[in-house]
């Protein structure tokens, strides 16, 4: 048998199958720590969370629940906010997207913009509540406010590359 | 989207066992996740080591990246600088006539100064840095304001030191890491900076509000004395920041105090310089060869 080259029909690489998702996610999170923006208020949408919510809607099954707990740290690590804030409230959300897909039957492209614009800012405002105790907390909702506008429009345009992203993933060699 | 469907296992066991370990394991694993996000922000220093390593990590790109680019952050400047330019050129001729008149009195309150403390004989207090370096990038994502700075443990940079540019206050280290070190900025919500105005002493606090202004609030609360155009500088109550840093220029008046800006932008600041924190062993160490020496044995 020849094994050189790519036989006819073959899979694609359970490799690639498996990484690029978590890459997405891991490379989205770090990204905006590794860019030459001192800001001095919360301007960038949380993009790793975008991508991982992206990612649980597209292919539900294909994570365990629990994935929120190591692509979460990861996020904790580079997003400054308290360490273990995204560990707790990512994997809610993956709970609440698996809970989501058994009521909807048929979801829509307007319910996935819709689940993923809510649990989006349900995890940042509760993020910025955990990681400000003391503060007023209609003052730090204040300040999430525009960065929650901003990922809720920003939602299609990540479910359009967590599209390209699956079809480079199953690409048949 | 179709519901997947093979979301109940059937009757094999391993399957069912299996979904619903990971039930398990997830909520187990959020609820331990919060637990220690509380922790974490109970005791901020001790967690934040944990995250020295990930910016070692990104520090590197962060480098290269600054170099590329630049500072992209003041693209919106340039283009709010286009749109209110004839407002701004009046306001900036008007000022600028100001401050030359208050310049020629400042300098001879200057001169007077400068005999005074002949007179007196003051030992300047030692304004030298411990370390200079630059802000690579922040979290911009989060609601916490922290800056990476360039420059960590190698140079002696500690947690606890304010840093300054030359127009302010920035903040103060909050881990260093060996090469890179995190700085909580001026305008963090949780950083608050005793501070008193330039013009009489009048002292007060400096509070962030996360989204680049501070909150003026003073001591007294029986009447409001802030003004537009008020500058306030550090006092150095409370020991950690040295007196005298200009902070912040107040803005409009509130309720229970002042809105002010800070002075030095981190956006745009080039350089800064990390500063020794402002504690009493330090003015002991300062204070102890300008003192004479007495007949000790």
């Amino acid at each position: 048998m020849n094994r050189a080259g790519p036989r006819l029909g073959e899979p694609a690489s359970l490799w690639r199958m498996r990484i690029v998702p978590i890459a997405s996610v891991m490379l989205a999170s770090a990204l905006p720590l590794m860019l030459p923006l001192v800001a001095s208020s919360p301007v960038l949408p949380p993009m790793g969370l975008l991508f991982f919510l992206c990612w649980q809607l597209l292919r539900t099954e294909m994570w365990p629940v629990w994935i929120g707990l190591p692509l979460g740290l990861w996020d904790d690590l580079f997003s400054g906010a308290p360490i273990g804030t995204a560990i707790g409230l990512w994997t809610l959300a993956s709970i609440a997207i698996h809970y989501f897909s058994q009521r909807i039957y048929w979801r829509g492209f307007f319910h996935d913009w819709g689940i993923a614009a809510l649990l989006a800012a349900a995890v940042q405002a509760a993020a910025a509540l955990i990681a400000h105790p003391h503060a007023p907390a209609g003052h730090l909702l204040g300040l999430v406010v525009p960065q929650i506008i901003v990922s809720a429009l920003l939602v299609p345009l990540f479910l359009r590359l967590t599209g390209a992203f699956d079809n480079f993933r199953l690409k048949r060699r | 989207m179709v519901r997947p469907a093979n979301k109940r296992p059937g009757q094999s066991r391993k399957a069912q066992y299996g979904l619903f370990a990971a039930y398990v394991i997830a909520v187990t694993g959020a609820v331990a996740g919060l637990l220690l996000a509380v922790l974490s922000v109970v005791d901020p220093v001790g967690f934040a080591t944990l995250r020295v390593a990930s910016h070692e990590v990104a520090a590197p790109i962060a480098r290269v990246t600054r170099s590329v680019t630049g500072s992209i952050s003041g693209i919106d400047d340039a283009v709010s600088a286009y749109v209110g330019a004839g407002s701004q050129n009046r306001r900036l001729r008007k000022e600028l006539a100001e401050t030359r008149r208050k310049l020629v009195a400042t300098s001879s309150l200057e001169e007077e100064n400068r005999q005074l403390k002949a007179l007196l004989q003051l030992q300047q207090t030692d304004k030298a840095a411990l370390a200079h370096g630059y802000l690579l990038t922040s979290t911009s994502t989060s609601s916490r304001r922290l800056a990476l700075l360039s420059i960590g443990r190698n140079v002696g940079v500690a947690a606890g030191q304010p840093v300054r540019g030359a127009d302010g206050l920035i903040g103060r280290v909050l881990t260093a890491g060996p090469s890179v070190s995190q700085v909580l900025l001026l305008t963090d919500v949780d950083n608050v900076v005793p501070v008193r105005r330039a013009r009489d002493g009048l002292p007060a606090l400096a509070n962030g509000r996360g989204n680049g202004d501070l909150d003026i609030r003073t001591l007294n609360i029986a009447n409001n004395p802030f003004k537009p155009g008020d500058i306030l500088v550090t006092s150095g109550t409370g020991g950690l920041y040295p007196p005298n840093i200009p902070v912040a220029i107040v803005v409009r008046r509130q309720d229970d105090g002042a809105l002010a800006r800070p002075l030095a932008d981190p956006a745009k600041v080039d350089a800064v310089a990390v500063l020794r924190p402002y504690t009493p062993d330090n003015l002991e160490a300062r204070a102890a060869p300008a003192a004479p020496p007495a007949g000790t044995p």
